[in-house]
Protein backbone atom coordinates (compact mmCIF):
# COMPACT_ATOMS: atom_id res chain seq x y z
CA UNK A 1 0.00 0.00 0.00
CA UNK A 2 3.27 2.58 0.50
CA UNK A 3 3.65 2.23 -2.97
CA UNK A 4 0.06 3.21 -4.11
CA UNK A 5 -0.56 6.74 -5.66
CA UNK A 6 -3.05 8.61 -3.88
CA UNK A 7 -5.60 8.33 -6.33
CA UNK A 8 -5.54 4.42 -5.69
CA UNK A 9 -5.65 5.00 -2.23
CA UNK A 10 -9.01 7.35 -2.63
CA UNK A 11 -10.50 4.60 -5.22
CA UNK A 12 -10.13 1.72 -2.66
CA UNK A 13 -11.36 3.53 0.01
CA UNK A 14 -14.28 4.61 -2.00
CA UNK A 15 -15.27 1.98 -3.11
CA UNK A 16 -15.03 0.47 0.27
CA UNK A 17 -12.50 -2.50 -0.48
CA UNK A 18 -9.91 -0.85 1.96
CA UNK A 19 -10.91 1.33 5.28
CA UNK A 20 -9.42 4.76 5.94
CA UNK A 21 -8.48 3.57 9.31
CA UNK A 22 -6.35 0.93 7.38
CA UNK A 23 -4.52 3.52 5.05
CA UNK A 24 -4.08 6.10 8.16
CA UNK A 25 -2.18 3.16 10.29
CA UNK A 26 0.09 1.45 7.50
CA UNK A 27 1.65 5.11 6.68
CA UNK A 28 1.46 5.96 10.50
CA UNK A 29 3.84 3.03 11.06
CA UNK A 30 5.77 3.83 8.42
CA UNK A 31 6.36 7.13 9.38
CA UNK A 32 6.86 6.21 13.07
CA UNK A 33 9.72 3.78 11.41
CA UNK A 34 11.77 6.67 9.35
CA UNK A 35 10.92 9.52 11.26
CA UNK A 36 13.62 9.38 13.81
CA UNK A 37 16.26 8.89 10.99
CA UNK A 38 14.68 11.88 8.84
CA UNK A 39 13.52 14.46 11.06
CA UNK A 40 10.82 15.10 8.19
CA UNK A 41 7.83 15.85 10.87
CA UNK A 42 7.48 18.77 13.60
CA UNK A 43 4.55 17.19 14.49
CA UNK A 44 2.35 13.82 14.17
CA UNK A 45 -1.18 13.28 14.66
CA UNK A 46 -1.81 9.93 14.90
CA UNK A 47 -4.67 10.39 17.35
CA UNK A 48 -6.24 12.78 15.43
CA UNK A 49 -5.88 11.30 12.08
CA UNK A 50 -7.57 8.14 13.17
CA UNK A 51 -10.04 9.86 14.66
CA UNK A 52 -10.66 11.16 11.37
CA UNK A 53 -10.25 8.23 9.60
CA UNK A 54 -13.04 6.25 11.27
CA UNK A 55 -15.14 8.97 10.78
CA UNK A 56 -15.03 9.00 6.89
CA UNK A 57 -15.48 5.41 7.33
CA UNK A 58 -18.81 5.52 9.01
CA UNK A 59 -20.19 8.39 6.61
CA UNK A 60 -18.84 6.32 3.37
CA UNK A 61 -20.43 3.33 5.27
CA UNK A 62 -23.60 5.24 6.02
CA UNK A 63 -23.83 5.89 2.00
CA UNK A 64 -21.94 9.32 1.96
CA UNK A 65 -20.47 10.04 -1.57
CA UNK A 66 -16.68 9.90 -0.89
CA UNK A 67 -14.42 12.89 -1.98
CA UNK A 68 -11.31 13.45 -4.58
CA UNK A 69 -8.92 12.49 -1.81
CA UNK A 70 -11.32 10.17 0.62
CA UNK A 71 -8.52 8.84 3.27
CA UNK A 72 -5.41 9.99 1.37
CA UNK A 73 -2.87 10.57 4.38
CA UNK A 74 -1.21 13.55 3.83
CA UNK A 75 1.30 15.69 5.47
CA UNK A 76 1.40 19.76 6.20
CA UNK A 77 3.96 21.73 5.97
CA UNK A 78 4.26 24.05 9.28
CA UNK A 79 4.11 26.97 7.86
CA UNK A 80 0.32 26.23 6.87
CA UNK A 81 -2.16 26.52 10.17
CA UNK A 82 -3.97 23.69 11.42
CA UNK A 83 -7.01 24.43 13.75
CA UNK A 84 -6.06 23.53 17.13
CA UNK A 85 -2.50 21.63 15.91
CA UNK A 86 0.56 23.74 17.09
CA UNK A 87 1.99 25.72 13.56
CA UNK A 88 5.54 26.88 14.53
CA UNK A 89 7.14 27.09 10.86
CA UNK A 90 10.03 26.20 12.37
CA UNK A 91 10.95 28.96 14.10
CA UNK A 92 10.97 29.23 18.11
CA UNK A 93 9.28 32.56 18.06
CA UNK A 94 6.14 30.95 17.89
CA UNK A 95 6.43 27.78 19.91
CA UNK A 96 3.20 27.13 21.72
CA UNK A 97 1.24 28.84 18.96
CA UNK A 98 -1.61 26.80 17.82
CA UNK A 99 -3.85 28.29 15.00
CA UNK A 100 -7.08 29.58 16.05
CA UNK A 101 -8.13 28.72 12.59
CA UNK A 102 -7.79 26.81 9.65
CA UNK A 103 -5.79 27.50 6.28
CA UNK A 104 -7.96 27.31 3.20
CA UNK A 105 -5.81 24.51 1.58
CA UNK A 106 -6.28 22.38 5.09
CA UNK A 107 -10.25 23.26 4.97
CA UNK A 108 -10.52 22.30 1.52
CA UNK A 109 -8.51 18.95 2.30
CA UNK A 110 -10.51 18.17 4.44
CA UNK A 111 -13.68 18.26 3.39
CA UNK A 112 -11.85 16.24 0.39
CA UNK A 113 -11.61 13.78 2.64
CA UNK A 114 -7.99 13.91 2.80
CA UNK A 115 -6.67 12.72 6.33
CA UNK A 116 -3.58 15.10 8.32
CA UNK A 117 -1.10 13.02 9.46
CA UNK A 118 1.21 15.52 10.81
CA UNK A 119 3.27 19.18 10.06
CA UNK A 120 6.61 18.47 7.99
CA UNK A 121 9.88 20.22 9.24
CA UNK A 122 11.05 23.13 6.91
CA UNK A 123 13.18 26.05 7.02
CA UNK A 124 12.30 28.76 9.12
CA UNK A 125 9.19 30.65 7.88
CA UNK A 126 9.85 28.67 4.28
CA UNK A 127 13.95 30.87 3.91
CA UNK A 128 15.82 28.81 2.85
CA UNK A 129 17.39 26.20 0.40
CA UNK A 130 18.66 23.03 2.78
CA UNK A 131 16.47 22.80 5.36
CA UNK A 132 19.24 23.66 7.56
CA UNK A 133 17.70 26.96 8.73
CA UNK A 134 15.35 24.50 11.57
CA UNK A 135 14.62 25.57 15.26
CA UNK A 136 14.13 21.39 15.25
CA UNK A 137 17.02 20.59 13.34
CA UNK A 138 17.47 19.41 9.18
CA UNK A 139 15.65 17.35 7.67
CA UNK A 140 17.48 14.28 6.13
CA UNK A 141 17.21 13.45 2.53
CA UNK A 142 16.04 9.78 1.93
CA UNK A 143 18.46 9.16 -0.50
CA UNK A 144 21.10 9.80 1.01
CA UNK A 145 21.08 10.84 4.60
CA UNK A 146 24.01 13.22 5.24
CA UNK A 147 22.67 15.61 2.28
CA UNK A 148 20.04 18.38 2.18
CA UNK A 149 16.70 17.13 1.18
CA UNK A 150 16.84 20.64 0.13
CA UNK A 151 14.51 23.48 1.10
CA UNK A 152 12.03 24.92 2.48
CA UNK A 153 9.69 22.62 1.76
CA UNK A 154 12.20 19.53 2.96
CA UNK A 155 10.15 17.67 5.68
CA UNK A 156 7.22 17.57 2.85
CA UNK A 157 9.38 16.17 0.11
CA UNK A 158 11.35 13.78 2.15
CA UNK A 159 8.14 12.56 3.41
CA UNK A 160 6.87 11.69 0.10
CA UNK A 161 9.89 10.09 -1.03
CA UNK A 162 10.41 8.19 1.87
CA UNK A 163 6.86 6.49 1.68
CA UNK A 164 5.39 8.44 5.00
CA UNK A 165 2.32 9.84 2.96
CA UNK A 166 1.51 9.67 -0.60
CA UNK A 167 0.71 13.32 -0.64
CA UNK A 168 2.01 16.49 0.74
CA UNK A 169 1.03 20.42 1.17
CA UNK A 170 4.92 22.93 0.51
CA UNK A 171 4.82 26.49 -0.37
CA UNK A 172 7.46 27.82 -2.74
CA UNK A 173 8.73 31.81 -2.96
CA UNK A 174 11.73 31.14 -4.93
CA UNK A 175 11.66 27.49 -5.74
CA UNK A 176 10.89 25.39 -1.82
CA UNK A 177 8.56 23.21 -3.76
CA UNK A 178 9.99 22.55 -6.97
CA UNK A 179 13.84 22.38 -5.44
CA UNK A 180 13.23 19.77 -2.33
CA UNK A 181 10.78 17.80 -4.99
CA UNK A 182 14.20 17.69 -7.07
CA UNK A 183 16.40 16.73 -4.27
CA UNK A 184 14.36 13.99 -3.22
CA UNK A 185 12.94 12.51 -6.18
CA UNK A 186 9.57 13.49 -6.26
CA UNK A 187 7.30 15.82 -8.00
CA UNK A 188 6.53 19.34 -7.01
CA UNK A 189 3.71 21.94 -8.54
CA UNK A 190 4.10 26.12 -7.55
CA UNK A 191 0.74 26.78 -9.16
CA UNK A 192 0.14 30.37 -10.95
CA UNK A 193 0.21 33.11 -8.31
CA UNK A 194 -3.44 33.65 -7.36
CA UNK A 195 -4.07 29.94 -8.18
CA UNK A 196 -4.31 28.51 -4.50
CA UNK A 197 -5.83 30.75 -1.85
CA UNK A 198 -2.62 31.70 0.91
CA UNK A 199 -4.61 31.94 3.67
CA UNK A 200 -3.50 30.91 6.55
CA UNK A 201 0.30 30.42 5.31
CA UNK A 202 2.42 32.60 7.53
CA UNK A 203 3.69 34.93 5.03
CA UNK A 204 7.05 35.15 3.88
CA UNK A 205 7.00 37.07 0.29
CA UNK A 206 3.35 38.22 -0.34
CA UNK A 207 3.82 38.67 -3.88
CA UNK A 208 5.78 35.97 -4.30
CA UNK A 209 4.07 33.02 -1.81
CA UNK A 210 1.84 30.39 -3.26
CA UNK A 211 1.13 27.06 -1.79
CA UNK A 212 1.03 23.51 -3.68
CA UNK A 213 1.16 19.74 -3.97
CA UNK A 214 4.39 17.44 -3.88
CA UNK A 215 3.91 14.01 -4.86
CA UNK A 216 5.42 11.29 -6.96
CA UNK A 217 3.36 11.14 -9.76
CA UNK A 218 2.40 14.78 -12.05
CA UNK A 219 -1.11 12.44 -11.89
CA UNK A 220 -1.38 12.59 -8.35
CA UNK A 221 -0.13 16.33 -8.16
CA UNK A 222 -2.69 16.88 -10.74
CA UNK A 223 -5.57 15.66 -8.27
CA UNK A 224 -4.59 17.50 -6.16
CA UNK A 225 -4.43 21.27 -7.12
CA UNK A 226 -8.04 20.27 -8.57
CA UNK A 227 -8.79 20.09 -4.82
CA UNK A 228 -6.41 23.00 -3.76
CA UNK A 229 -7.44 25.50 -6.38
CA UNK A 230 -9.96 28.54 -6.42
CA UNK A 231 -11.36 31.92 -5.46
CA UNK A 232 -11.35 32.60 -1.41
CA UNK A 233 -13.25 35.68 -0.03
CA UNK A 234 -10.51 35.34 2.88
CA UNK A 235 -7.20 36.23 0.25
CA UNK A 236 -8.17 39.38 -2.39
CA UNK A 237 -5.42 38.03 -4.56
CA UNK A 238 -6.81 34.18 -4.96
CA UNK A 239 -8.12 34.01 -8.83
CA UNK A 240 -11.66 33.93 -9.22
CA UNK A 241 -10.71 32.10 -12.89
CA UNK A 242 -12.43 28.85 -13.55
CA UNK A 243 -10.56 26.05 -12.16
CA UNK A 244 -10.41 23.08 -14.40
CA UNK A 245 -10.57 19.72 -13.13
CA UNK A 246 -6.81 19.18 -13.88
CA UNK A 247 -6.40 15.12 -13.83
CA UNK A 248 -8.57 15.54 -17.89
CA UNK A 249 -5.64 17.48 -19.30
CA UNK A 250 -3.17 14.18 -18.49
CA UNK A 251 -3.43 13.04 -22.45
CA UNK A 252 0.07 10.86 -22.35
CA UNK A 253 0.71 13.69 -25.49
CA UNK A 254 3.00 15.26 -25.76
CA UNK A 255 3.23 15.67 -30.07
CA UNK A 256 3.29 19.06 -31.24
CA UNK A 257 4.50 20.60 -27.94
CA UNK A 258 6.74 23.11 -28.23
CA UNK A 259 9.68 23.33 -25.23
CA UNK A 260 11.61 26.12 -25.02
CA UNK A 261 15.46 25.69 -24.22
CA UNK A 262 17.37 28.86 -22.87
CA UNK A 263 20.33 27.45 -24.20
CA UNK A 264 22.45 30.60 -23.04
CA UNK A 265 21.55 30.89 -19.70
CA UNK A 266 22.26 27.67 -19.24
CA UNK A 267 25.19 27.10 -20.75
CA UNK A 268 27.33 27.92 -17.76
CA UNK A 269 27.83 26.45 -13.78
CA UNK A 270 25.00 22.92 -14.39
CA UNK A 271 26.82 20.38 -13.13
CA UNK A 272 28.01 17.73 -15.29
CA UNK A 273 25.38 15.03 -13.93
CA UNK A 274 22.41 16.94 -13.74
CA UNK A 275 23.51 18.36 -17.49
CA UNK A 276 23.26 14.87 -18.71
CA UNK A 277 20.20 14.24 -16.69
CA UNK A 278 18.59 17.31 -18.33
CA UNK A 279 19.69 16.49 -21.94
CA UNK A 280 18.06 13.21 -21.75
CA UNK A 281 15.15 14.08 -20.71
CA UNK A 282 14.59 16.51 -23.83
CA UNK A 283 15.60 13.74 -25.72
CA UNK A 284 12.67 11.79 -24.52
CA UNK A 285 10.56 14.45 -25.27
CA UNK A 286 11.68 15.10 -28.79
CA UNK A 287 11.38 11.69 -28.90
CA UNK A 288 7.38 11.78 -28.19
CA UNK A 289 7.11 14.10 -30.25
CA UNK A 290 7.70 17.53 -28.86
CA UNK A 291 9.70 20.31 -30.64
CA UNK A 292 12.57 22.08 -28.74
CA UNK A 293 13.41 25.61 -29.17
CA UNK A 294 16.10 27.63 -28.14
CA UNK A 295 15.24 30.94 -26.67
CA UNK A 296 16.53 33.75 -24.79
CA UNK A 297 15.73 35.10 -21.10
CA UNK A 298 18.08 37.85 -20.80
CA UNK A 299 17.13 38.59 -17.99
CA UNK A 300 17.09 35.80 -16.13
CA UNK A 301 20.66 35.65 -15.10
CA UNK A 302 19.52 38.64 -13.02
CA UNK A 303 16.60 36.66 -11.13
CA UNK A 304 18.88 35.97 -7.90
CA UNK A 305 19.54 39.59 -6.93
CA UNK A 306 16.20 40.31 -7.94
CA UNK A 307 14.55 37.70 -5.62
CA UNK A 308 16.46 38.42 -2.62
CA UNK A 309 16.26 42.18 -2.99
CA UNK A 310 12.12 41.25 -3.54
CA UNK A 311 11.95 38.81 -1.44
CA UNK A 312 13.48 40.02 1.64
CA UNK A 313 12.01 43.80 1.16
CA UNK A 314 8.75 41.92 1.45
CA UNK A 315 9.93 39.82 4.77
CA UNK A 316 10.89 42.04 6.81
CA UNK A 317 7.33 43.74 6.77
CA UNK A 318 5.47 40.61 6.82
CA UNK A 319 7.91 39.40 10.00
CA UNK A 320 7.28 42.39 11.38
CA UNK A 321 3.84 40.91 13.65
CA UNK A 322 6.01 38.76 15.74
CA UNK A 323 6.86 41.00 18.42
CA UNK A 324 6.26 38.52 21.38
CA UNK A 325 2.62 40.16 22.05
CA UNK A 326 -0.12 38.19 20.34
CA UNK A 327 1.11 35.27 20.20
CA UNK A 328 4.31 32.78 20.29
CA UNK A 329 7.35 33.41 22.44
CA UNK A 330 8.23 36.59 24.72
CA UNK A 331 11.48 37.28 25.93
CA UNK A 332 11.42 37.32 29.59
CA UNK A 333 13.59 40.18 30.32
CA UNK A 334 13.17 43.03 33.01
CA UNK A 335 9.51 44.45 32.31
CA UNK A 336 11.12 47.80 33.33
CA UNK A 337 13.07 48.45 30.80
CA UNK A 338 9.70 49.40 28.42
CA UNK A 339 7.77 47.29 25.50
CA UNK A 340 10.53 48.11 22.63
CA UNK A 341 13.30 46.25 24.54
CA UNK A 342 10.62 43.51 24.82
CA UNK A 343 10.15 43.60 20.99
CA UNK A 344 13.74 43.48 20.31
CA UNK A 345 14.30 40.60 22.50
CA UNK A 346 12.44 38.38 21.70
CA UNK A 347 13.08 38.89 18.27
CA UNK A 348 16.75 38.27 18.63
CA UNK A 349 15.85 35.24 20.87
CA UNK A 350 12.84 34.51 18.60
CA UNK A 351 14.21 33.85 15.29
CA UNK A 352 17.35 32.26 13.65
CA UNK A 353 19.70 33.40 11.99
CA UNK A 354 19.03 33.00 8.42
CA UNK A 355 15.21 34.87 9.32
CA UNK A 356 17.57 37.84 10.92
CA UNK A 357 20.09 38.27 8.06
CA UNK A 358 16.73 38.38 5.72
CA UNK A 359 14.71 41.26 7.58
CA UNK A 360 18.31 43.09 7.99
CA UNK A 361 18.64 42.85 4.16
CA UNK A 362 15.11 43.89 3.73
CA UNK A 363 14.65 46.45 6.17
CA UNK A 364 18.11 47.83 4.18
CA UNK A 365 16.73 47.86 0.95
CA UNK A 366 13.72 49.78 1.97
CA UNK A 367 15.61 52.10 4.31
CA UNK A 368 15.94 55.85 2.77
CA UNK A 369 18.89 56.42 0.52
CA UNK A 370 18.55 52.65 -0.80
CA UNK A 371 15.10 51.82 -1.83
CA UNK A 372 15.66 53.58 -5.33
CA UNK A 373 19.12 51.94 -5.99
CA UNK A 374 18.06 48.61 -4.37
CA UNK A 375 14.32 47.98 -4.27
CA UNK A 376 12.91 49.94 -7.29
CA UNK A 377 15.44 48.74 -9.81
CA UNK A 378 14.65 45.24 -8.20
CA UNK A 379 10.82 45.69 -8.91
CA UNK A 380 11.95 46.95 -12.39
CA UNK A 381 13.96 44.21 -13.58
CA UNK A 382 11.51 42.31 -12.36
CA UNK A 383 8.90 43.44 -14.72
CA UNK A 384 12.22 43.20 -17.48
CA UNK A 385 11.74 39.54 -16.34
CA UNK A 386 8.86 38.93 -17.23
CA UNK A 387 8.70 40.29 -20.15
CA UNK A 388 11.45 37.77 -21.49
CA UNK A 389 9.27 35.21 -20.32
CA UNK A 390 6.19 37.01 -21.95
CA UNK A 391 7.88 36.87 -25.09
CA UNK A 392 8.96 33.20 -25.14
CA UNK A 393 5.45 32.21 -24.92
CA UNK A 394 4.97 33.34 -28.29
CA UNK A 395 6.80 30.69 -29.30
CA UNK A 396 6.92 28.05 -27.22
CA UNK A 397 4.30 26.36 -24.31
CA UNK A 398 6.69 25.35 -22.24
CA UNK A 399 10.16 26.45 -20.59
CA UNK A 400 12.76 23.43 -19.51
CA UNK A 401 15.58 23.79 -17.10
CA UNK A 402 17.03 21.92 -14.61
CA UNK A 403 15.72 22.32 -11.11
CA UNK A 404 18.32 22.82 -9.48
CA UNK A 405 21.94 23.41 -10.74
CA UNK A 406 23.52 20.93 -8.49
CA UNK A 407 22.94 17.60 -6.93
CA UNK A 408 21.59 17.65 -3.31
CA UNK A 409 24.57 18.66 -1.53
CA UNK A 410 26.30 17.62 2.42
CA UNK A 411 24.52 18.99 5.24
CA UNK A 412 26.93 21.70 6.52
CA UNK A 413 28.31 22.46 3.52
CA UNK A 414 26.81 25.60 2.33
CA UNK A 415 25.81 27.38 5.87
CA UNK A 416 28.63 28.96 6.74
CA UNK A 417 28.10 31.17 3.29
CA UNK A 418 24.77 32.25 2.23
CA UNK A 419 25.60 33.87 -0.82
CA UNK A 420 26.35 30.89 -2.09
CA UNK A 421 23.15 28.92 -0.86
CA UNK A 422 21.26 31.44 -2.62
CA UNK A 423 23.37 30.90 -6.32
CA UNK A 424 21.49 27.10 -6.01
CA UNK A 425 18.47 28.79 -6.20
CA UNK A 426 19.45 30.33 -9.95
CA UNK A 427 16.73 28.18 -12.05
CA UNK A 428 13.55 28.28 -9.62
CA UNK A 429 13.63 31.78 -8.73
CA UNK A 430 12.32 33.49 -11.95
CA UNK A 431 8.96 31.48 -12.00
CA UNK A 432 7.22 33.40 -8.61
CA UNK A 433 9.01 36.70 -9.85
CA UNK A 434 7.24 36.38 -12.73
CA UNK A 435 3.69 34.75 -11.85
CA UNK A 436 4.26 31.47 -13.61
CA UNK A 437 3.75 27.98 -12.55
CA UNK A 438 6.31 25.41 -12.58
CA UNK A 439 6.63 21.60 -12.02
CA UNK A 440 9.78 19.61 -10.83
CA UNK A 441 9.49 15.98 -11.63
CA UNK A 442 12.02 13.23 -11.38
CA UNK A 443 14.66 12.94 -15.28
CA UNK A 444 17.90 10.80 -13.55
CA UNK A 445 20.38 10.59 -10.99
CA UNK A 446 23.69 11.81 -10.33
CA UNK A 447 25.44 9.01 -9.54
CA UNK A 448 28.34 9.15 -6.94
CA UNK A 449 30.45 5.77 -7.50
CA UNK A 450 32.49 6.05 -4.82
CA UNK A 451 30.10 6.38 -2.30
CA UNK A 452 27.38 4.25 -4.46
CA UNK A 453 25.14 6.60 -3.70
CA UNK A 454 22.24 8.01 -6.62
CA UNK A 455 21.43 11.26 -6.03
CA UNK A 456 18.29 12.59 -8.01
CA UNK A 457 17.43 15.17 -10.47
CA UNK A 458 14.66 17.43 -11.29
CA UNK A 459 13.30 18.29 -14.53
CA UNK A 460 11.07 21.75 -14.14
CA UNK A 461 9.35 22.98 -16.62
CA UNK A 462 7.62 26.53 -16.58
CA UNK A 463 4.38 27.35 -18.38
CA UNK A 464 2.02 30.35 -18.84
CA UNK A 465 -0.27 31.74 -16.51
CA UNK A 466 -2.84 29.25 -15.58
CA UNK A 467 -1.85 27.15 -17.64
CA UNK A 468 -0.99 24.07 -14.82
CA UNK A 469 -2.85 22.20 -17.53
CA UNK A 470 -0.42 22.51 -20.01
CA UNK A 471 2.69 21.74 -17.31
CA UNK A 472 0.95 18.63 -16.11
CA UNK A 473 0.52 17.17 -19.54
CA UNK A 474 4.00 16.83 -20.11
CA UNK A 475 5.07 15.99 -16.92
CA UNK A 476 2.77 12.95 -16.86
CA UNK A 477 3.41 12.40 -20.73
CA UNK A 478 7.60 12.26 -19.32
CA UNK A 479 6.48 10.12 -16.44
CA UNK A 480 4.88 7.53 -18.85
CA UNK A 481 7.65 7.05 -20.93
CA UNK A 482 10.38 6.94 -18.29
CA UNK A 483 10.63 5.31 -14.48
CA UNK A 484 12.57 7.98 -12.73
CA UNK A 485 9.71 8.77 -10.73
CA UNK A 486 8.98 5.07 -9.54
CA UNK A 487 12.55 4.31 -7.84
CA UNK A 488 12.72 4.08 -4.26
CA UNK A 489 15.54 5.55 -1.66
CA UNK A 490 17.80 2.88 -0.31
CA UNK A 491 16.45 1.47 3.24
CA UNK A 492 16.48 3.78 5.75
CA UNK B 1 33.22 45.22 -5.46
CA UNK B 2 32.58 46.99 -2.14
CA UNK B 3 28.59 48.22 -0.72
CA UNK B 4 30.98 49.52 2.39
CA UNK B 5 28.64 48.64 5.07
CA UNK B 6 29.93 49.08 8.72
CA UNK B 7 28.81 47.89 11.84
CA UNK B 8 27.49 51.16 12.93
CA UNK B 9 25.01 50.86 9.58
CA UNK B 10 23.89 47.10 11.04
CA UNK B 11 23.21 48.32 14.10
CA UNK B 12 21.16 51.40 12.27
CA UNK B 13 19.23 48.33 10.39
CA UNK B 14 18.91 46.36 13.43
CA UNK B 15 17.55 48.98 15.62
CA UNK B 16 14.91 49.74 12.76
CA UNK B 17 13.99 45.93 12.44
CA UNK B 18 13.65 45.84 16.26
CA UNK B 19 16.26 43.21 16.73
CA UNK B 20 18.48 43.42 19.35
CA UNK B 21 21.88 41.61 17.89
CA UNK B 22 24.90 40.11 19.85
CA UNK B 23 28.10 41.78 19.12
CA UNK B 24 28.96 38.63 17.37
CA UNK B 25 26.16 38.67 15.02
CA UNK B 26 27.03 42.04 14.42
CA UNK B 27 30.06 41.44 13.05
CA UNK B 28 28.60 38.38 11.53
CA UNK B 29 25.78 40.37 9.40
CA UNK B 30 28.41 43.25 8.74
CA UNK B 31 30.60 40.80 6.53
CA UNK B 32 27.49 38.56 5.31
CA UNK B 33 25.50 41.48 4.27
CA UNK B 34 28.49 43.44 2.75
CA UNK B 35 28.79 40.35 0.23
CA UNK B 36 25.16 40.21 -0.72
CA UNK B 37 24.76 43.64 -1.39
CA UNK B 38 28.12 43.69 -3.35
CA UNK B 39 26.57 40.70 -5.47
CA UNK B 40 23.16 42.47 -5.57
CA UNK B 41 24.35 45.79 -6.89
CA UNK B 42 24.62 44.12 -10.22
CA UNK B 43 21.30 45.12 -11.10
CA UNK B 44 22.03 48.76 -10.85
CA UNK B 45 24.30 48.76 -14.11
CA UNK B 46 20.90 47.43 -15.97
CA UNK B 47 19.24 50.12 -18.05
CA UNK B 48 15.49 50.31 -16.66
CA UNK B 49 15.12 54.19 -17.73
CA UNK B 50 10.91 54.09 -18.46
CA UNK B 51 10.20 50.42 -17.24
CA UNK B 52 7.54 50.45 -14.72
CA UNK B 53 7.99 48.06 -11.45
CA UNK B 54 6.25 45.37 -10.58
CA UNK B 55 5.61 45.11 -7.06
CA UNK B 56 2.84 42.31 -7.75
CA UNK B 57 1.95 40.08 -10.55
CA UNK B 58 -1.85 39.79 -9.78
CA UNK B 59 -3.22 39.94 -13.28
CA UNK B 60 -6.66 39.96 -12.59
CA UNK B 61 -9.31 42.60 -12.46
CA UNK B 62 -9.65 43.82 -9.15
CA UNK B 63 -11.95 41.56 -6.40
CA UNK B 64 -14.66 43.89 -4.61
CA UNK B 65 -17.01 42.52 -2.25
CA UNK B 66 -19.75 44.02 -0.27
CA UNK B 67 -19.01 45.54 3.12
CA UNK B 68 -20.95 42.99 5.06
CA UNK B 69 -20.57 42.48 8.91
CA UNK B 70 -19.25 39.02 9.50
CA UNK B 71 -18.07 37.04 12.32
CA UNK B 72 -14.66 37.30 13.50
CA UNK B 73 -13.11 34.79 15.64
CA UNK B 74 -13.60 34.09 19.69
CA UNK B 75 -11.84 36.68 21.80
CA UNK B 76 -10.78 34.17 23.90
CA UNK B 77 -9.31 32.17 21.38
CA UNK B 78 -7.20 34.37 20.00
CA UNK B 79 -6.12 35.85 23.27
CA UNK B 80 -4.94 31.97 24.56
CA UNK B 81 -2.51 32.45 22.30
CA UNK B 82 -0.92 35.36 24.16
CA UNK B 83 2.41 35.11 26.05
CA UNK B 84 0.39 37.42 28.59
CA UNK B 85 -3.14 38.43 28.73
CA UNK B 86 -5.86 39.57 30.63
CA UNK B 87 -9.09 36.96 29.17
CA UNK B 88 -11.26 39.21 31.91
CA UNK B 89 -10.53 41.99 30.51
CA UNK B 90 -10.11 40.75 26.60
CA UNK B 91 -6.82 42.66 26.43
CA UNK B 92 -2.85 41.54 25.66
CA UNK B 93 -0.84 42.87 28.80
CA UNK B 94 2.39 44.51 27.48
CA UNK B 95 5.43 46.06 29.16
CA UNK B 96 4.67 49.84 30.11
CA UNK B 97 4.81 52.25 26.98
CA UNK B 98 4.97 55.14 28.59
CA UNK B 99 6.84 56.41 32.11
Amino acid sequence: MLESSARAIRDEVAAGRVSAVDVCRTFLGRLDTVNGALNAFNLIAADRALARAAELDRRRAAGEAPGPLAGVPIAIKDNLCVRGMPTTASSRILERFVPPYDATVVRRLEKAGAIIVGKTNCDEFGMGSSNENSAFGPVRNPWATDRTPGGSSGGSAAAVAARCVPLALGSDTGGSIRQPAAFCGVVGLKPTYGRVSRYGLLAFASSLDQIGPIARTAADAALALTVLAGADSADATSSRRAVPDFTAALTGDVGGVRIGVPRTFLAAGVDEGVRGAFEAALDTMRNAGATLVDIGLPHAKYAIPVYYLVATAEASSNLARYDGVRYGHRSSHDKEQGLKAMYSRTRDEGFGAEVKRRIMLGTYVLSAGYYDAFYLKAQQVRTLLRNDYQKAFEKVDVVAMPTSPIPPFRLGEKTDDPLQMYLADVFTVSAPLAGLPAISTPCGFVERSERSERLPVGLQLTGRMFDESMLLRVADAFERTTDWHTQTPPPI
Amino acid sequence: MSSGLTVADVERIAALAHLELTEEEKALFTRQLADILAYAQQVQAIDTSGVPATAHVHVDERSEREDELRPSLPLEDVLANAPDASAEAGLFRVPRVIG
